[in-house]
């Protein structure tokens, strides 16, 4: 198989994976631009199977959207709305727990929660909502509030990131997804998101949370008008701050979706691209231990695919998916179980069912 | 599998025992590997075709009530319908005004339409200039049937009345215990090849195609492949290989059985095993319809050279509650983007301009 590797271009970036020498941009460069994904694809396997096994996991879990009004309004979002629009929301407390309530029935070990940034909403709605959720719920893991929701909310609190995650964890919060990330390049965030909390500040909240016990995740918005060199910088700035802090658990490449959004000139990306950045990402990013191809964004059957391209973990059962929908996304709002397992194991995986945690709860 | 991969890799034909060991041995890698390095040899200069068309389904009236379909209606369904001449007509010109250059033409096997009526639906069709792609060995069974007449001879009165190629679809899998199963009203396994070889006998280009995962064994499929690859020895008149997975909503087959839906993971592998196999076979196409932009992009990877059509239209996937779309802007997009160059062609593969 060496040989069509080599015939690809990338023998000596193979005798570096073999060696677990840490790739350089250059090489991050050329493994983006290699037009071979099966060559791309075949190195990121080699790392994926040595730090995952044979593994591929999910999560039984349930996103709650709590608000849409949000100040920040990025151009690459569909979801985000200002205060007043028609398409406005915002869930109360009370509607938070119904929606808890629900479910209650089913095996979830997992809220993700996350909305905009609200004009308006008291420091206390936010600790409330954890609040009332453990409340219903008092043994599930909520993973809730991007370090730009986190940010917001210690300028609200008029307190410390860390005096503020502390109030929250004492809330109820265990972990903190990886949103908000998008491109830490400022040229992109000057065009797209001027208003969000910049990449430095992004990490900087990341950091502290590490510093304070919570695990958080990474993502890139990928496919609008980044290049592959702020593609590259941003992973990069990843990779440092994760040899730091050892708190990050996945990144998670997220496809743009232009539909609804002030940027929907832009085509959809492309099954390429998609398995490109999961390839990449998980050669890049040696010191992150799952790589995650979240169906929602890329589709079931690519996800699957995935698997081989670098990702060890679809996610979840997701169900009442807004924002990826909300910007013309196609895919099933919920995949069952049995479908993930099914889809798993068609891929020649072994499907385990984790915790947000990575422990794991069951294997089929 | 080292040895089966280099002699694949160096122009060998694999044997059928080998094709069942690939599939229960080589991995993702070695299949798209070697599938890759069969498309690079055929077609070096890194092109990738695809034609614009649309499929016009005359009819909707079947006899045959096939389990995996969800488009038919039965004879005596009052839903049932068929297409006008002004219809035909103005889809027709609705494809040359979009630059498409044939139309892929099927039913239904109509309970009692005579062949004449079939002869002058392709004259009509035929003044427009445009290429006629139509009609299937079942439907050429059928015809026969209902005219007393041989099924060569129909070939030739279709094709003396205009008809240029045949789609290969009703192939399903060639194997009758499969089609007693599925569809014991279409014609058999031997039908199916027998017609094709009568085509490609009076100068006909066809292609072939298969529909897989519903209730067939892979030796079933490996069947199937070999019928073909012994035909393509015999006469060379394949155009192309199109593969596709059973599309189960909407269908009785599903409705009696529960069938998961083919993934993308499985279908990368038989479109690689199909490619690997057919080593006669000069195209193999992706199929966007039933696979969504994403895997069929990926697919060039693993042994398609061709995208297939632009489908200003499509029923029959449709029904089964598939509705993947895409331009002939999106199809160039996804092909370049995949780093290969993409060219309009021909039924015959020939470029269109």
């Amino acid at each position: 198989m060496d040989s069509f590797i080599e015939q690809a271009g990338l023998g000596d970036i193979l005798a570096k994976v073999r060696a677990e020498e840490r790739l350089s941009l250059e090489d991050g460069k050329r493994l983006f631009e290699c037009p071979n994904i099966l060559a791309v694809g075949y190195l990121a396997n080699i790392v994926r199977e040595r730090k995952n096994g044979n593994k591929a996991y999910f999560i039984y879990n349930q996103h709650i959207n709590y608000s849409n009004v949000c100040t920040n309004l990025c151009k690459f979002c569909a979801f985000g709305k200002e205060k007043g629009h028609k398409q406005a929301y915002e869930m109360s407390i009370e509607d938070i727990k119904q929606k808890v309530r629900e479910r209650l029935d089913e095996p979830i070990t997992e809220i993700h929660m996350v909305g905009g940034i609200h004009p308006d909403l008291p420091y206390s709605y936010y600790l409330d909502a954890l609040r009332g959720i453990k409340e219903v719920r008092p043994d599930v893991h909520i993973q809730a509030f991007t370090c730009v929701e986190i940010q917001h909310l210690a300028d609200l609190a008029g307190k410390s990131v860390g005096d503020t995650l502390e109030e929250l964890k004492e809330a109820g919060l265990g972990s903190i997804p990886g949103g908000g990330a998008e491109v830490f390049s400022p040229r992109i965030r000057e065009i797209t998101c001027e208003r969000k909390l910049d990449g430095e500040g992004w990490l900087r909240v990341t950091k502290t949370a590490h510093r304070h016990g919570l695990n958080t995740n990474a993502t890139l918005l990928y496919g609008h008008i980044e290049t592959i060199q702020e593609r590259l910088e941003h992973l990069d700035a990843l990779r440092t701050t994760q040899d730091e802090t050892g708190g990050f658990l996945a990144y998670i490449p997220l496809a743009f979706h232009p539909k609804n959004t002030a940027m929907s000139e832009h085509s959809r990306t492309t099954g390429i691209d998609d398995l490109k950045n999961i390839a990449v990402a998980r050669l890049m990013l040696d010191n992150f231990p799952h790589i995650k191809a979240y169906w929602v964004m890329i589709g079931p059957k690519l996800a699957q695919v995935a698997l081989s391209f670098g990702a060890d973990d679809m996610d979840g059962t997701v169900k009442e998916e807004i924002i990826t929908h909300m910007a013309g996304g196609e895919s099933e709002q919920a995949l069952g179980h049995k479908t993930l397992i099914k889809l798993i194991q068609e891929a020649g995986r072994e499907p385990v069912e984790r915790d947000t945690l990575y422990n794991v709860l069951e294997t089929f | 599998m080292q040895e089966i991969i280099d002699r694949v890799v160096s122009g060998d034909r694999i044997t059928g025992e080998e094709f069942l060991c690939l599939d229960k041995e080589a991995d993702l890698y070695q299949l798209g590997f070697m599938a890759d390095a069969i498309r690079k040899r055929l077609h070096p200069e890194s092109v990738v075709t695809y034609v614009v068309d649309r499929n016009i389904n005359y009819t909707d009236i079947c006899i045959s009530a096939c389990k995996f379909c969800a488009f038919f209606k039965a004879p005596e369904d009052p839903q049932g319908s068929m297409l006008t001449r002004e219809e035909l007509l103005n889809k027709i010109r609705e494809t040359q005004e979009l630059g498409g250059t044939q139309i892929l033409l099927q039913g239904g096997l109509h309970p009692d339409k005579p062949l004449e009526f079939y002869e002058d639906m392709l004259r009509f069709m035929k003044e427009t200039g445009i290429h006629v792609h139509g009609f299937s060995p079942p439907e050429i069974c059928h015809f026969a049937a209902l005219s007393g007449q041989s099924t060569k001879d129909v070939l030739k009165r279709l094709m003396a009345a205009g008809l240029d190629s045949m789609p290969g679809g009703g192939a399903e899998i060639l194997n009758d215990r499969v089609r007693n199963m599925l569809a014991p009203r279409k014609c058999s396994a031997d039908h199916w090849i027998a017609v094709m070889e009568e085509a490609h006998g009076l100068g006909m280009r066809t292609t072939a195609t298969m529909m897989f995962g519903h209730v067939e064994t892979m030796e079933e499929r490996l069947e199937h492949l070999q019928r073909l690859r012994d035909l393509q020895d015999r006469t060379g008149g394949f155009t192309a290989f199109i593969p596709w997975p059973f599309q189960p909503d909407n269908t009785a087959l599903a409705a009696a059985t529960p069938i998961e839906k083919t993934s993308g993971f499985s279908y990368l592998r038989m479109l690689a095993l199909s490619r690997i196999f057919l080593d006669n076979f000069d195209n193999i196409q992706a199929s966007w319809v039933t696979q969504g932009p994403k895997i069929a992009q990926v697919s060039l990877f693993f042994g398609a050279n061709d995208f297939g059509s632009t489908m200003i239209e499509e029923n029959v996937v449709a029904a089964a509650g598939v509705h993947f779309r895409l331009s002939e802007q999106e199809i160039k997009h996804l092909v370049t983007d995949a780093g290969f160059e993409p060219r309009q062609r021909l039924m015959d593969y020939s470029p269109a301009s």
